[in-house]
């Protein structure tokens, strides 16, 4: 029986690596229901080709969903065919990531059904016959134990907090899912995106993290200390809320409460104070090393190793010894 | 072109969270401010107004009486007029989307403009649940914003995970604030006064017809266990050491 329907993390073109902790949330809600998964991909054409690769994850069936009008897949467009999925998938919930697609297009989906839903979800189990969930709320600062009408809903999983998937016993059945362009919702048009260029690993899935603060100063500094740690140690690189502002950093690396939410193996932080909302984001890595001038930093309450020193020093420094 | 903003009542962000011993939020000593994305949304749709496009300006909020404060704030930055529905403050946006839609069946806005999030739950749903409810485009964490001159199409720029994505909407839309969308401005306390001859409607929910009973429950409420604490290192020859043979992560 397959009572849950999977939105694949997609650009349109591909299906991303943040697909994996939606369908690990998946598989734990089965366990615990005694009920199976589908997944939905859904982009432009080219979409199709990726589906082979997401058939060994234990998938009752893998929806492909392909047509140029959803090359971009706007929010409009992507809850329309995922409400469509939904009816012939049969399912009584909906699992996405909460990445910005998820947080845009699951939400939606919530209002077209008419769903209960919470985002973030962090873990779920099986308490007295019914479903519990948790989730972050107030900035990470508490944690909601929360259960939702009739145990279904729309759910938005944070990556973190979900390891890697199991593989199946059997590869999923592909079924295409018919578009009719024409049907779809016209008021969105995709305009363009403004990305820069991708050299690193992404943010979310990195092993390590270099983040930096305002104390930067300017684009090319924290490009040549953040930035050159972080290749050092193959890591990504992530920024603050003021160095974003402040254009030191492009806003894809802002981490923090409405940025982006990471946990790595090690989470280097200099010259960043440790704001709440910076926090927020960053706080369930498992090391975490700050490097600020201010011995007195929030920062240094979270960190596991705390260097006392003006990164200026510290980065060249850490960069060549290492 | 009218704007409607919703208003949301929240505690300080910058104020530590408490919580009582049985697991629920300690409001006995909260400040309470307009939720830091809807300001934004607010601020942006006055600043419409001061680049030269005719705009009426909606502030509505859901919930008690102790809602008109924030309400007479909205007024005070530029709205106005101010809408407030009375009814023990909802947290599910499944009930939120649902009076907000019947409000804007009303009002017949021609742009919902609102924070993409409230600070206190975080859960980044009401904005386009609404969207969906009235069947209309959506934009969501918006960092810039323009009308196109005949009014009937708006121009956004999104924060996305891959950088920031421009999206044309076709109007009405609801469009959701990001934190760079500007720097919400301060309130002089002269417009704080001239904001109390402003109209405040006040509306008992019973009259918009709809109001759906939450279907999810908050159990408990727990602050999440500290990190253990770590200890200062005092070269970085000392870190370097301590990540790789303590830590063993590099």
């Amino acid at each position: 029986m397959s009572n849950v329907l999977v939105l694949a993390e997609t650009d349109g073109a591909h299906v991303l690596p943040g697909t994996l902790p939606a369908i690990t949330f998946a598989q734990t809600l089965g366990r615990e229901t005694g009920g199976g998964f589908d997944l939905l991909i859904l982009g432009g054409a080219e979409i199709a080709g990726e589906a082979e690769a997401w058939r060994s994850y234990g998938a009752g069936r893998v929806f492909v969903a392909a047509a140029p009008e959803l090359a971009h897949p706007t929010a409009d467009r992507a809850a329309a065919v995922c409400v469509a999925a939904a009816q012939q998938a049969g399912a009584e919930s909906i699992v996405g990531t909460s990445s910005t697609f998820g947080r845009d297009v699951l939400p939606r989906v919530a209002g077209l059904l008419d769903l209960p839903m919470l985002s973030d979800v962090l873990h779920v189990e099986k308490a007295e016959s019914r479903l519990m969930f948790r989730r972050p709320m107030v900035a990470g600062n508490v944690i909601a134990t929360v259960q939702v009408e009739g145990d279904r809903g729309i759910f938005s999983v944070r990556g973190t907090a979900f390891g890697p998937p199991e593989k199946g016993n059997t590869p999923s059945e592909v079924q295409t899912l018919n578009v009719d362009g024409g049907a779809l919702p016209q008021g969105t048009t995709w305009i363009g995106l403004e990305a820069g260029e991708q050299k690193r690993p992404e943010l979310t899935m990195a092993r390590v993290v270099v983040s930096g603060g305002r104390p930067l100063r300017d684009a090319e500094t924290f490009e040549r200390l953040i930035g050159g740690l972080a290749d050092k140690l193959g890591g990504a690189v992530g920024a603050t809320r003021a160095a974003v502002d402040s254009g030191i950093a492009p806003n894809e690396l802002q981490v923090g409460q409405t940025g982006k939410v990471v946990a790595p193996e090690l989470y280097i932080a200099a010259g960043i104070s440790g704001s709440v909302q910076h926090l927020a984001g960053m706080k369930d890595s498992k090391t975490i090393v700050a490097i600020n001038t201010d011995p007195d930093a929030p920062i240094f309450e979270v960190a596991d190793y705390g260097l006392v020193a003006d990164l200026h020093q510290a980065l060249p420094e850490l960069i060549a010894k290492l | 072109m009218k704007i409607l903003v919703p208003i949301k009542r929240v505690p300080d962000p910058y104020e530590r969270v408490r919580l009582t011993p049985n697991g629920q939020l300690d409001a006995s000593d909260v400040k309470w401010v307009i939720n830091p994305f809807d300001e934004i949304a607010l601020e942006e749709a006055v600043r419409l107004r001061e680049s030269g496009a005719s705009v009426e300006i909606v502030a509505v909020g859901i919930g008690g009486p102790a809602w008109e404060e924030p309400l007479r704030t909205a007024l005070a930055m530029g709205a106005d007029r101010a809408l407030l529905i009375l009814d023990e403050a909802p947290t599910d946006p499944g009930v939120i989307s649902h009076l907000l839609a019947a409000v804007c069946e009303r009002e017949k806005p021609d742009l919902i403009l609102m924070g993409k999030q409230a600070i206190d739950d975080d859960l980044n749903q009401t904005g386009q649940r609404l969207a969906a409810l009235l069947g209309v485009p959506q934009a969501t964490f918006a960092s810039a914003l323009t009308l196109s001159a005949d009014g009937t199409r708006a121009r956004v720029t999104r924060e996305v995970d891959a950088g920031r994505e421009t999206l044309e909407v076709t109007l009405p839309a609801v469009v959701t604030a990001d934190l760079r969308l500007n720097q919400p401005r301060y309130v002089a306390l002269p417009a704080i006064i001239k904001a109390r001859t402003k109209p405040l409607e006040r509306l008992p929910v019973g009259e918009l017809g709809v109001r759906p009973p939450a279907r999810v429950t908050v159990l408990k409420l727990e602050t999440p266990p500290p990190r253990k604490a770590g200890r200062k290192v005092g070269s970085v020859d000392e870190l370097i050491t301590a990540l790789r043979e303590e830590a063993k992560v590099i």
